[in-house]
């Protein structure tokens, strides 16, 4: 089995080989190549901002597909919230979920269900006095993967509480195969998710042995079949279960208001991301009970994997949130007042481990070796930061030649130095002629 | 005699200068990180290096943070040339601070800069003289044992 599974991808032959994905990754886990990106398996996060930056549209996410639902007796759909951001909001909730069982679902649940219940546990979880804080939320896959390798001393500070979509599933597939009889492993749940990082989580789960969801696929990838399928009416849906607390939990800001924190830091986008980190880590955050973490710019709307425009599906988001406060109430759709111990599935938990694949070497001496060599290396060159060489930056450059992945003449700038250092030496050597040659400069032909 | 092996690091600070603010501390987290410090020692070295750099910035003209990382520690001396500081154990109570009123109103200058510093590190020295500046050298193990023997 491969030592990482990763859901970003890259289409080789759409890739030009250019610098906007190797200088736009975080976590600098982007190499050219061969005239192609290649992506460092053991740094990538899966934030998917590659996929976002991609102008010859090279870069991917693997997903599973409505084929995969074939081997399974019953399959349950689980709907990030997100989803609903796609449909203007004049589409009721209710039709977008019938619209899933109609490309082959049995049935819909939404995550949003799972929200709501980890949206109780977090507020029990910050009344206890004995937690490091500020809390860092644990629901978005790209920011744990970022903590585990440019901050692990953060890691104490992650919420270990598993994420709605786990949550969701483990409720749905206890409940169901009860209700209806069917063997657990008989039954397919699938995350219908804007993100990438959520589909490495499935395969590679983060704080526990096995994921609670049997696969995840793309918005993107069934939003044609979807769109076909969402019926005109709401006369012949299902009725919708979740309530906004939950579904708000889709924007940047969510996870806030259904927790009802007034001391909380709200931060997404990557880079952002990387910036509040910092601090937290120089303990300028210390007075701040929670921080709500999201990789993606406006949160999981703002997914690679989404089709509308972000901020077109953050003002559709905010209608949707309006109009179910005022109506849920009537319709009879209450949150979740309590929950249950086993829902959260404590037991399953296991720790997050730290991935320090920033440190150069294992062997401490040989780390400091080529700390020293990569100090010297910068020192030579230009400091241009061009990502010519395909490495991101000079920096990065320098420490790829530390590592023996590059040479200094992949730098063009070195390189045509060294072209006119020896044009140069050409022009020395011509111009001197041994003493055995004469005045007579004519040659005989 | 076998020389210990060593990298060493030398960023010179400018008093009064904001706009970089940090940038030696923070260059300094990245080589420790890079050379595989247990990330835990990094996080006590990262806090006091910073605000030993802070220190500089705000009190003092000039100065320079050293840094000597080894095998089994990392060894930082940061000396300015400044004010000084006339009452040491003063100084190094929590919440006492001499910051000019235009620092603490950008947020520095909180009076834990120095309790800070002794709290990060294993061994804690400082010298300081009138009119002519203060050297702080501190001493940090990888190893906890280390730690408690050192």
């Amino acid at each position: 089995m491969a030592e990482y599974f990763h859901s970003v991808r890259l289409t080789a032959k759409h890739c030009k080989g250019c610098v906007n994905c190797i200088k736009r990754c975080p976590t600098e886990a982007i190499r050219i190549r061969g005239g192609k990106a290649q992506i460092t398996e053991a740094r990538c996060i899966d934030c998917g901002e590659c996929i976002r930056r991609c102008p010859s549209h090279a870069k991917t996410a693997y997903t599973d597909c409505l084929a995969d639902l074939a081997r399974y007796k019953y399959n349950i759909a689980l709907p990030a919230p997100a989803l609903y951001a796609q449909f203007p909001p004049q589409v009721p909730v209710n039709c977008i979920t019938t619209g899933l069982t109609k490309l082959g679902f049995d049935e819909v649940f939404e995550v949003a269900q799972g929200a709501e219940i980890v949206t109780l546990a977090i507020r029990d979880y910050l009344k206890r006095t004995d937690i490091k804080r500020p809390a860092i939320s644990s629901a978005c896959p790209a920011v744990v993967r970022m903590i585990q390798i440019k901050f692990p001393e953060l890691i104490e500070h992650l919420v270990p509480i598993d994420a709605p979509v786990e949550v969701a599933g483990r409720v749905v597939r206890a409940e169901r195969s009860r209700e209806l009889g069917i063997d657990p492993e008989e039954m397919g749940l699938w995350f219908i998710t804007p993100c990438p990082a959520k589909m490495t989580a499935v395969r590679q789960p983060l704080g526990s042995e096995k994921s609670n969801i049997t696969g995840a696929i793309g918005i993107s990838a069934i939003y044609g079949d979807l769109l076909k399928a969402v019926p005109d009416s709401a006369d012949r849906c299902n009725s919708r279960r979740a309530s906004w607390v939950g579904v708000g939990w889709a924007m940047a800001g969510g996870e806030t208001s259904a927790v009802k924190l007034e001391n909380s830091l709200i931060v997404h986008d990557i880079h952002s991301l990387n910036e509040v980190l910092e601090q937290v880590a120089m303990g300028k955050f210390e007075y701040v009970d929670y921080i709500e973490a999201l990789a993606c710019a406006g949160g999981c709307i703002g997914g690679p994997l989404t089709i509308e425009n972000r901020f077109v599906a953050e003002q559709c988001m905010k209608r949707r949130l309006k109009d179910m406060r005022s109506e849920d109430a009537d319709r009879g759709i209450v949150a979740r007042q309590g929950y249950e111990e086993a829902e959260l599935g404590a037991h399953e938990r296991r720790a997050i481990e730290p991935r320090p694949i920033m440190r150069l070497d294992d062997d401490i001496f040989k780390a400091m070796y080529k700390v020293d060599l990569m100090e010297k290396t910068l020192n030579l060159l230009p400091g241009l930061d061009c990502g010519s060489c395909g490495s991101p930056n000079c920096k990065a450059l320098a420490e790829d030649i530390a590592q023996g992945n590059a040479s200094e003449t992949d730098c063009i700038f070195k390189l045509r130095e060294r072209v006119r250092d020896l044009a140069q030496e050409m022009v020395d050597i011509a111009q001197k002629l041994p003493p055995s040659f004469g005045n007579n400069k004519e040659k005989d032909n | 005699m076998k020389s210990e092996p060593s990298v060493l690091l030398e960023t010179a600070l400018e008093g009064a200068c904001f706009e970089t603010a940090g940038e030696a501390s923070s260059k300094l987290k990245l080589v420790l990180q890079q050379i595989g410090v247990p990330s835990d020692i990094v996080r006590r070295i990262a806090i006091a290096a910073y605000e030993a750099e802070m220190n500089v910035i705000i009190h003092a003209a000039r100065g320079v943070v050293k840094a000597a990382v080894y095998p089994n520690r990392t060894e930082i001396t940061v000396e300015d040339q400044g004010p000084g500081i006339p009452d040491i154990s003063l100084a190094m109570k929590e919440g006492y601070s001499t910051a000019p009123d235009y620092v603490r109103e950008m947020g520095f200058g909180a009076g834990m800069g120095l309790p800070n510093m002794l709290r990060c590190s294993d061994n804690f020295k400082i010298e300081t003289v009138i009119g002519q500046g203060t050297t702080i050298y501190m001493v940090f193990y990888h190893d906890k044992q280390e730690a408690k023997l050192g």
